[in-house]
């Protein structure tokens, strides 16, 4: 007889759906089906149940084949990797859990490494805006209850975060948004038009790369000043429409993101975003927030926050804190070749970052600790196969609204296979050993 | 041979994610991710079918992807990647000091590569990383 494990966290995107229902096997060993998830979050939950997963650490040969080797070999490799390295990069830690980051910061302090997690490819600039100008934000909860006025700019939740607009932005009905989307005008800016532009009132398809100048010409439009005929491709009526939409709203939120983050200008357009809403203040209750990728990158940059001041790219090989983005960042350390051992937890930069940066990984000594097989773990010298935080493990996770929720165990890992806790606490510990020692 | 100026951005889709999750190994992860998006217009200026398989090179690499019609278009001069080693192949690998490799906004060209086979992951990141690809 199946049973059925209830309000299930999913460990896939930053919305991190807490509705999730399982059904597992009577030995509570195999997921069996599962309900509410979209079709990534059930991909996720289903793949930790694939026959061919890898169970046991995997080390590289000299012809690029792997052989299997014990627990006690890769903690071993990985101790003296990072006991040895000069300036070890230690990357990802966004699909982990706050306790396993915390772990493994313990051993980046020791050994003087830099911890850097996925946001330095992905909501890093916003973070950097952020440090600049600060941030009207507000939860998720009060989204759905109470906005009117939603804006998508620069991201597409349909395909990235597909259960956000029904939980909490377009669809669900709220305390004071009764009628769900009857209530609210959904305005998108992209360059394409995308499936959630297609379900926008308004689409605004800007110019790939000038949302900078949009932005400035809505806080224009604001202050009724003149503005040109079109801007970024977009006639001066429509923006001045767009403008009147925002403002008549009674709350409002922006949410944005790889479309902005990653284009040039990145922080300055986040910089500006972050303006428009203040200015947007002046009028109506204006909101904007980060739609985060990883279930747990904003848990990474709260952990590092509160352990070392700053939320990436953290630099603890002088002994103390350093932050300096486009220096202690991993793209820019492994193109430069600043590092000499990287540590990846929780992430693929194999298959995520510019190619140049991946090969640097190649060359050097590396471990991957990672439930499945990715590029990274195929170009790393060891491979650590770990259970799924979130399906075989629990732990603290952030949502994108920074709201803190506990993730739930719902199956047992596969016998022998370790948690990501358990090994970065094995590896801290023979560092201890090691450590004293010397 | 022709080819084609185009604008490139790269980015998550749906197919990516669920492909990703299943297994980045697996032949499902580059039917949805060793693509390259284009406006029919653009397919037809360059003259190929939709399907047929291309070359994009840009300033910083190289890789071979099958052109499909764009689903999320029109959208003519801006091609799309979806997120992965394909589009890592060619993206602009500077952050300009925030960290941040530019990712979207590459300028790339696109010629067709018919006989050239589209990789799969784990094999273009390691021929890459031997200087093989």
């Amino acid at each position: 007889m199946s049973k059925s494990v209830t309000d299930v966290i999913c460990p896939f995107c930053g919305t991190l759906c807490d509705d999730l229902e399982v059904i597992v096997s009577d030995d509570g060993k195999k997921i069996e089906d599962i309900y509410n998830a979209c079709a990534i979050g059930a991909e996720k939950f289903m793949h930790a149940q694939a026959p061919e997963r890898v169970k046991r650490p995997r080390m590289q040969q000299p012809d690029g084949t792997y052989k299997e080797v014990s627990y006690d070999e890769a903690v071993e490799y990985t101790a003296q990797m990072l006991f040895n390295a000069r300036k070890p990069l230690m990357y990802g830690w966004s699909s982990t859990s706050c306790e396993a980051q915390s772990v493994g910061h313990e051993i980046a302090e020791k050994v003087g490494a830099i911890v850097d997690n996925t946001a330095t490819v992905c909501h890093g600039t916003t973070l950097i805006a952020v440090q600049d100008v600060g941030i009207p934000s507000c939860t998720l909860g009060e989204i759905k209850n109470r906005a009117d006025r939603i804006i998508f700019w620069g991201c597409n939740p349909c395909h990235a975060h597909p259960r956000h607009q029904s939980r909490y932005s377009v669809f669900p009905r709220g305390f004071f948004t009764n009628k769900g989307h009857m209530n609210r005008k959904v305005i998108v800016v992209d360059p394409r038009v995308t499936d959630t532009a297609k379900l926008a009132d308004y689409h605004y398809q800007v110019e790939q790369g000038r949302d900078y100048e949009l932005l400035s010409a809505f806080r224009v439009a604001l202050r009724n000043e003149p503005l040109p005929e079109t801007v970024a491709g977009i006639p001066r009526e429509k923006i001045i429409e767009g403008a009147e939409v925002m403002k008549s709203g009674r709350f409002g939120i922006i949410f944005f993101g790889m479309g902005v983050t990653q284009s040039l200008s990145k922080n300055h357009n986040i910089d500006n975003a972050i303006m428009l809403t203040k200015d947007l203040n002046e009028f109506t209750k204006f909101s904007i927030m980060a739609m985060r990728g990883h279930y747990n990158v904003t848990g990474s940059g709260q952990v590092l926050g509160w352990q070392f001041g700053y939320p990436f790219s953290v630099d603890l090989s002088r002994g103390f804190a350093r932050y300096n983005p486009g220096e202690t960042s991993s793209n820019d350390l492994l193109r430069r070749g600043e590092v000499d051992a990287v540590f990846v937890l929780g992430s693929d930069p194999g298959a995520h970052f510019p190619i140049s940066s991946v090969k640097k990984i190649a060359e050097l000594p590396s471990v991957c600790v990672d439930p499945h097989i990715t590029p990274t773990s195929e170009i790393s010298k060891l491979h650590v196969p770990v259970a799924f935080v979130g399906v075989e493990v629990g732990g603290n996770c952030y949502r994108m609204d920074n709201v803190p929720i506990e993730a739930r165990k719902v199956v047992d890992p596969p016998e022998g296979v370790l948690t990501d806790v358990e090994f970065l606490t094995r590896v801290n510990a023979r560092l201890d050993q090691l450590m004293g020692g010397k | 041979m022709a080819k084609l100026k185009l604008n490139l951005i790269t980015g998550r889709t749906i197919h990516q994610g669920v492909a990703m999750e299943g297994g980045k190994e697996k032949d499902a992860y580059t039917k949805a991710c060793g693509i390259i998006e284009m406006d029919p217009s653009d397919l037809k200026k360059l003259g190929i079918w939709k399907g047929t398989n291309v070359r994009v090179t840009s300033e910083w690499g190289s890789v071979v992807v099958k052109a499909v019609e764009a689903t999320q278009g029109p959208h003519p001069g801006l091609a799309y990647i979806p997120m992965g080693p394909w589009a890592n192949s060619v993206v602009n690998p500077k952050t300009y000091s925030t960290g941040m490799p530019t990712f979207k906004g590459v300028p790339i060209e696109v010629e067709p590569a018919i006989n050239e086979p589209v990789l799969s992951s784990i094999q273009l990141v390691q021929k890459k990383c031997r200087g093989e690809a």
